[in-house]
């Protein structure tokens, strides 16, 4: 567990949508050059897709776990990540927010950018950047804490100490995550007390509590039973309107049914990024004919 | 031993094990029941005895009052039990600060020669005699301060409590799930605020067992006690002088020629016992009141 990176610079929050914790960002009044930063792929002018990765390899050790992945994610989409086991998907979600970073021996090259902020620059605040990409993870993890605390903790991690405030934006963020009316009469019970979908959800809530512009989905309904899962995938449909999503997953149909975009990986590569319908009835590749028909993986 | 083979299928018939194979099993699953009977009678005769030979002794007036000078009846020792609950929260207040943040950064930040050598001496310090504690509180406040005191008492048993407390620590909050930290470090929490409000929250109950037992442990100590805190026979809540504790009382009153001494040691006993059984149930049930627990 290293590599938390000590510069306090504050990045600006550029195009975000509508205002969060004001007094929170108040500080970051310096402008960072985003839009002049863009890569030259872009015209001036045009908006860079909000998640761009370029050529982008990642090693665990000598292993190399991802290799020359270069895909751009549109704001407002959700864009869903297939392979086989080990195919890196996890592992390309991760570098997104650096949770890579945790594990000892990782060493990256190439490029990320998260609305226009180079992830891996070495001025890059990771603290300031994983307030900005929410994460959801395969088994739910809220804390062992009130399930308005759990929902609170980003907000309050921003500096937000206002009771009426917080308690407007946790409700807002358990409506937003479906959740409210489930258990809007006991805020104050532990969510461990609350089942397998309804934690999802909460951790779901407690990523939006505080706005991010990204959200990652790491195999978010693979723990839970049919039921809380086409809720997840509902919930996932219905927050595209305002947040751009990846998500993992292992389940084809589900990719099928919520995302725009579909990317298949294969050991370490990215074979294809397209269209969902697109991937899934004309595939460019025979590896992703292969695989989606159930010919190997 | 083997398993009897099943032979021809007439001979399908329950059939229980031997003889032999019972007598076996019946004469060690009984060593094993008495073994483990064994393990409850020391604590079981100490409680039947206290109680028998302490509660007559015991009213209202050994609680309240002060020692009476030998020869007189009653008086309690209202000073040593005050002076226990001091002496012990004087260590505290030196052991969990320093125990509980060297637990912590042993288990989030501990790697390298430093954090084994730390460890290595935490669990020495663990074995060292509680005497030997009370030579060094010695050494460290009572010579250069002039006189025996209270304050270096609470060294004394502050040493004795940190290695329990440092080691204990260590161990609860690795048992603290990845996914925890992954959770907050994902929503943007730095990680100091991470362990501040995620991890050691999460294992706030093993830290605060752990606490319970060294002060246990601590609360009964009279050698340490002997030549730092000394004792005193008046009321003194003063840190700087000689300070009065249960452990030292019952030293001396069990020594002593006088049978209403030999008495109120015996209560004095059962009251440290009640003491320390009170302190732990007290904190136990002050955790589970803790919001967000269920």
């Amino acid at each position: 567990m290293t590599l938390e990176t000590p510069s306090i610079r504050t990045i600006l929050p550029e195009g975000r949508r509508g205002e969060t914790a004001p007094e929170a960002r108040a500080g970051a009044g310096a402008t960072t050059s985003a839009g002049a930063a863009a890569p030259a792929a872009h015209a001036p002018g045009a908006v860079e897709p909000r998640l761009v990765t370029r050529d982008f390899n990642l090693w665990y050790g000598t292993h190399q776990a991802l290799k020359q992945v270069s895909l751009e994610v549109p704001d407002h989409s959700v864009t869903a990540i297939i392979g086989p086991s080990g195919c890196g998907k996890s592992t390309l979600l991760r570098s997104f927010n650096r949770m890579n970073d945790l594990i000892p021996g990782v060493r990256v090259r190439g490029s990320v950018r998260v609305s226009g902020l180079e992830v891996y620059a070495p001025s890059t605040d990771v603290v300031e950047l994983r307030r900005r990409i929410g994460m959801v993870f395969q088994r739910p993890n809220p804390f062992p804490k009130s399930i308005f605390d759990n929902v609170a903790f980003g907000l309050r991690l921003l500096g937000l100490g206002n009771r009426t405030e917080l308690e407007a934006r946790v409700e807002d963020s358990l409506r937003h995550a479906a959740l409210w009316d489930e258990v809007r009469d006991r805020l104050g019970k532990s969510a461990l007390a609350l089942s397998g979908g309804q934690q999802q959800r909460l951790c779901i809530a407690r990523a939006l509590a505080v706005e991010p512009e990204v959200l990652l989905m790491d195999e978010p309904a693979s723990a839970l039973d049919p039921t809380a899962t086409a809720r997840i995938e509902e919930l996932v449909l219905d927050l595209k309107e305002r947040y751009t999503i990846v998500m993992v997953t292992h389940n084809m149909q589900q990719a099928a049914r919520v995302s725009d975009r579909t990317a298949f990986m294969l050991v370490g590569e990215l074979i294809e990024l397209g269209e969902t319908r697109q991937l899934f009835t004309r595939p460019r590749q025979k590896l992703t004919e292969d695989y989606i028909t159930g010919r190997f993986g | 031993m083997s398993p009897a083979q099943p032979s021809a299928p007439q001979r399908l018939q329950p059939r229980g094990p031997s003889w032999n194979r019972r007598a076996w099993n019946a004469g060690v699953l009984s060593a094993c029941w008495l073994a483990a009977a064994t393990v409850v009678l020391p604590l079981a005769l100490i409680v039947w005895h206290l109680l028998a030979k302490g509660l007559p002794a015991m009213n209202l007036a050994f609680f309240l009052h002060m020692p009476k000078p030998v020869g007189e009846p009653g008086g309690g020792m209202a000073n040593a039990i005050v002076g226990t609950l001091i002496l012990v929260a004087l260590g505290a207040a030196i052991a969990v600060p320093i125990g509980v943040g060297a637990g912590v950064w042993l288990s989030e930040y501990g790697r390298g020669r430093f954090a084994s050598m730390v460890r290595y001496t935490a669990d020495v310090l663990a074995g060292v005699p509680s005497i030997v504690v009370g030579v060094v509180a010695y050494g460290l406040v009572v010579v250069p301060m002039g006189r025996f005191s209270a304050l270096a008492g609470g060294v004394a048993l502050g040493i004795l409590m940190l290695p329990t407390i440092v080691r204990s620590t260590e161990e609860v909050v690795r048992l603290v799930p990845r996914s925890y930290r992954e959770a907050a470090l994902a929503l943007g929490a730095p990680r100091w605020r991470t362990i501040q409000q995620v991890v050691i929250p999460a294992a706030s109950a093993g830290i605060v067992t752990a606490t319970v037992l060294a002060l246990a442990r601590a609360a009964g100590e009279t050698a340490p006690l002997l030549f730092t805190a000394l004792g005193n026979r008046f009321w003194s809540l003063q840190l700087d002088q000689p300070m009065a504790s249960l452990p030292v009382f019952i030293f001396d009153y069990a020594r002593a020629p006088y049978e209403d001494w030999n008495r109120q040691a015996w209560t004095g006993a059962l009251v440290l016992i009640m003491l320390v059984t009170l302190l732990s149930a007290v904190l136990r049930i002050t955790l589970r009141r803790l919001p967000g627990r269920s």
